[in-house]
């Protein structure tokens, strides 16, 4: 049955304009058709204009761009021609937007209620009576925490997904015919984007309106697009239903994506060192250490973060750190790095104790120890070039200067495969990517022993993440440096890490070599991560939400414990009266591979064979039928 | 969390009153010539001038005197001014009310006008009348204010007869004399303050006009009146009263400019003339008012942007 056509973008043209007044196409004639109770995804990398399109959709441009062709009807209604006084009735009430981050598109002073119900009063759809039950209804429906009474907090007293689903209430709130989603799950971990994906899944078909879907993310458009159109460089490289796209993509540019989607972490995946760079006594290593924020009492911080860790990185090695935003893997690299004194435990570089606090450190222990930071656009001053950027530490650890200098910023640019005029560039003129090789490049240029990498690909597309990693293999390859990299990622992780350690709510659940973290027996945690990782695969969402640990780990919150388990609360496996009450023992599987757990590996083993056998029953009704 | 934060300043503002009381205090001190000396001026012979120096407690060490002094003050017993013998409460009564009634008049005028100028120049950015405050203000804040009263006296009072040139106070006026009288020195210092802080609300809006979630607003289709009163000025708060603090202290201690062009006795120009005539008990205690001012202005409208941060009014 043909459904009713809601949307339809016909030859849509978004150009901008420079300060030299030089206009450069951004959208360059895009059409596509929406239909009433479809979701169409817009899917590419960044700058393939897929958000300018969404936005249009809004009779909307980003500062610097202008509509300079096309049309784009709504119901009939050409939203680039619309007048500025009607453009804010179509907003929020005709098409409502959703954006990538909820953390920044709520307004921290403002409690989430009226922020929810605002648009829908305004535009005189509903009473703020009306509206008040119809958000009650909504946060009922996304399966929000206490829904009578999460309107009257202020957005930082509620967790990023509550508050990414919170922002699809706003946006539904005023029964838009249309919704446009931005990104809406990137930022997540991929326990909560799952939780999220589904919600906004049953809304937008229990509100049967409208979506336009714009990520880069195809295993996530696989889950919840109905019609895909792909977009490269503004134009579109193709387009048809998911199934289509995703089972039988025709486009070359579609198949590249297809290949950068990041595999599902398995075993094999991860790269080993060359034999060259291999010592024994590891490169950094963190004994018995416990750590946290607001100050140390009585040799225990006052909100303690981090417990009882112990990390060894070998030297060239690439030890891989994973967990959910606040488990505490930024803290862990910031005391390696010094800049949170441990409470109590040791860090030992190359087998030599260092201080704590960085100020104490010795030049050529801080020049051992480089910190490179997630966001390129902050870490960057963007008033030096990057010559004198990367010329810094040169200077500072090795007293480089002019023409010594000068050859070293060149050889460290090709190091990062950056062209040597870039020397001269500042960091705004630069890519997303590009700006990331120079935040490297820059501890590099220290001559470092160890790089701690903060989310360093998190926010890059899959594909330009994709080459941050090459480089970073081949940059290991070549310096016998070690990294630790930290990410929230496992794909990412386990295609080029040495080691895995998992930690959770401040602890280490589990570490070990790559291979052996990602092949069963699995901490119980380890295997919520693994099995939350989306597959580019239609119906794998429903599928997911079926099994066991997804049904009692997936929406509750991570709770801080020094008692027991952390854990505990999340896991299908637990002992009661056992895990909440005592630490889990170290388990030790093999030389370096570390579970902590009550459970017996035996018990971790049989589980995974029921897991095995219940899938094999699975496969084998579908045959029968 | 909040009253922790809030009592915090308080003792913060309690240590800057004690630190400044000391310098008041040594500075007052060393500063040249002695005040026994003053007194008897050409009668002095070594003898009279221990005997008053002993009576004026004069031959205590330092640290003594300090801290009898402080407690005097504390207590309100602000001394004797030692040039004419009179006690400083009287002299400083009569003129502190009028101090107090003239920033009061100049806030009470400027604030409101001030915080809508500047919320209407941030509505409309680049228009017409954001240009003319812009540049007005602007220009305002680069002129010296006796100049701006000496322009204002030439027009209004020399040139069009309206208003009187002074602000001379009998203490018998009626109330629309009253402000008869101080009109001058009122446009003056409402011009003065106000440049400052339409220029800073204007800005603190546009700041935040900058964030995702004002961009969200729009997208919501919240009009640009609603998004720049809910949406953006609850996030600006905090600068524009610390704007707003800093330019009240202002009119409270550093009129003295404006209060000598228009003959107008307020505390400043009493300090002044204190200064002039080595009166330290007398600076001592101007000092000490307008340093309590600072820190009490300071203080509200720190403890208001602590109040108008949710994050800290609501923690988690």
């Amino acid at each position: 049955m043909q459904k009713e056509k809601l949307a339809e973008v016909k030859d849509l043209k978004i150009y901008a304009k420079n300060d030299d007044g030089d206009i450069i196409p951004i959208v360059k004639g895009v059409s596509f058709d929406i239909h009433k109770g479809e979701v169409v995804a817009l899917i590419g990398e960044s700058g393939s204009g897929k958000t300018t399109i969404s936005l249009a959709s809004l009779a909307y441009t980003k500062p610097g761009l202008y509509f300079a062709g096309g049309e784009l009807l709504v119901d009939g209604e050409d939203m680039l021609k619309a007048e500025p006084l009607r453009t804010r009735e179509i907003r929020g009430s005709k098409v409502a937007y959703l954006a990538q981050s909820a953390a920044a598109t709520f307004n921290p002073a403002i409690t989430i209620g009226e922020q929810v119900t605002e648009s829908a009063v305004l535009h005189g759809k509903l009473s703020q009576g009306e509206a008040n039950k119809r958000a009650v209804e909504l946060y009922h429906a996304l399966e929000l925490p206490d829904p009578e009474r999460i309107g009257f907090r202020y957005p930082h007293q509620v967790s990023g997904g509550q508050l990414q689903r919170l922002m699809a209430a706003m946006a539904l709130c005023g029964k838009p015919d249309l919704m446009v989603l931005d990104e809406p799950t990137t930022a997540l971990d991929v326990t909560t984007q799952i939780e999220v994906l589904k919600a906004f899944k049953k809304v937008i078909h229990e509100e049967n309106s409208a979506a336009v879907y714009v990520t880069h993310d195809l295993s996530v458009v696989a889950q919840i697009a109905d019609y895909i159109v792909v977009l490269y460089g503004g134009e579109v490289m193709e387009q048809g239903t998911a199934d289509e796209i995703i089972n039988n993509p025709g486009h070359v540019y579609t198949q590249r994506l297809m290949a950068a989607v990041r595999p599902k972490p398995q075993a094999g995946l991860g790269s080993s060192v060359g034999v060259e760079h291999e010592r024994d006594i590891p490169a950094i290593r963190i004994k018995d250490m416990t750590a946290g924020y607001g100050g140390i009492v009585n040799g225990e911080p006052k909100i303690p973060i981090l417990q009882d860790i112990n990390v060894s990185v070998k030297n060239g090695h690439v030890v891989g750190v994973i967990g959910e935003s606040g488990c505490g893997k930024s803290t862990l690299a910031r005391v390696m790095a010094g800049l949170l004194p441990q409470a109590h435990g040791t860090v030992e570089l190359d087998d030599v104790e260092l201080e704590g606090d960085l100020r104490n450190r010795r030049l050529e222990e801080l020049q051992k120890v480089q910190f490179v930071f997630q966001m390129a656009d902050t870490a960057l001053n963007p008033k030096q070039v990057i010559g004198d950027i990367i010329g810094r530490p040169l200077e500072f650890y090795h007293g480089l200067k002019g023409k010594q200098k000068h050859a070293k910023v060149m050889e460290i640019l090709e190091m990062v495969e950056l062209p040597a005029d870039f020397a001269s560039r500042y960091p705004m003129e630069l890519s997303g990517g590009q700006k990331q090789r120079i935040n490297m490049a820059r501890s590099l240029a220290a001559n470092p022993e160890v790089m701690l990498c903060d989310e360093v690909t998190s926010a890059l597309d899959s594909i330009v993440g994709a080459n941050v990693i090459r480089l970073l293999t081949a940059l290991r390859d070549r310096t016998g440096v070690s990294f630790v990299f930290i990410s929230h990622d496992l794909s990412t992780v386990a295609s080029f890490a040495d080691e895995i350690v998992v930690l959770y709510a401040g602890r280490i659940v589990e570490q070990g070599p790559t291979d052996e973290v990602l092949m069963p027996p699995y901490h119980p945690y380890t295997r919520l991560l693994i099995s939350s990782v989306p597959e580019l695969r239609i119906g794998w969402l429903e599928d997911t939400m079926q099994k066991r640990e997804m049904a009692v780990g997936i929406a509750k919150d991570v709770e801080i414990t020094s008692v027991g388990c952390p854990f505990f609360n999340r896991c299908p496996m637990g002992i009661e009266g056992t895990c909440e009450k005592q630490n889990p023992p170290i388990r030790e599987l093999s030389s370096g591979h570390e579970i902590s757990c009550h459970r017996t590996v035996e018990e971790l083993e049989e589980v995974e064979l029921e897991v095995q056998m219940a899938l094999g029953q699975e496969n084998a009704d579908k045959l029968v039928v | 969390m909040m009253t922790k934060m809030v009592l915090r300043r308080v003792a913060i503002g309690f240590a800057t009153l004690i630190v400044v009381s000391i310098i008041v205090f040594v500075m007052t001190s060393i500063l040249p010539g002695d005040v026994a000396q003053i007194i008897l001026g050409q009668s002095a012979t070594p003898e009279t001038l221990a005997a008053l120096r002993k009576e004026l407690g004069m031959d205590q060490p330092g640290y003594v005197r300090y801290f009898q002094w402080l407690g005097n003050m504390a207590t309100g017993d602000l001394g004797i001014s030692k040039a004419g013998g009179a006690t400083i409460e009287s002299l400083i009564s009569g003129r502190l009310g009028n101090t107090m009634v003239m920033s009061g008049l100049v806030a009470v005028i400027s604030i409101p006008i001030s915080i809508a100028l500047g919320l209407w120049a941030a509505m409309h950015p680049g228009a017409l009348l954001d240009r003319i405050v812009t540049f007005g203000t602007l220009s305002l804040i680069s002129v010296p204010e006796f100049f701006i009263a000496t322009i204002l006296v030439l027009i209004l009072a020399v040139e069009l007869h309206w208003l009187p040139s002074t602000a001379y106070l009998t203490g018998e006026e009626t109330f629309l004399e009253l402000l008869r009288a101080l009109a001058m020195p009122l446009i003056t210092l409402v011009i003065v303050v106000s440049a400052q802080m339409i220029r800073m609300t204007r800005a603190g809006i546009l700041n935040v006009m900058s964030s995702p979630y004002i961009e969200m607003a729009i997208l919501k289709g919240v009009p640009r009146r609603r998004i720049i009163l809910r949406h953006a000025f609850f996030n600006a708060i905090g600068p524009i009263v610390n704007v707003i603090a800093l330019n009240l202290a202002y009119l409270v201690s550093g009129v003295v400019v404006v209060e000598t062009i228009f003959s107008y006795p307020g505390l400043a120009k009493l300090m002044i003339d204190g200064v002039q005539t080595r009166d330290l008990p007398l600076v001592q205690a101007c000092a000490m008012i307008f340093c309590s001012t600072y820190v009490l202005l300071i203080l509200l409208a720190d403890v208001a942007s602590i109040m108008s941060n949710p994050r800290l009014r609501n923690p988690k």
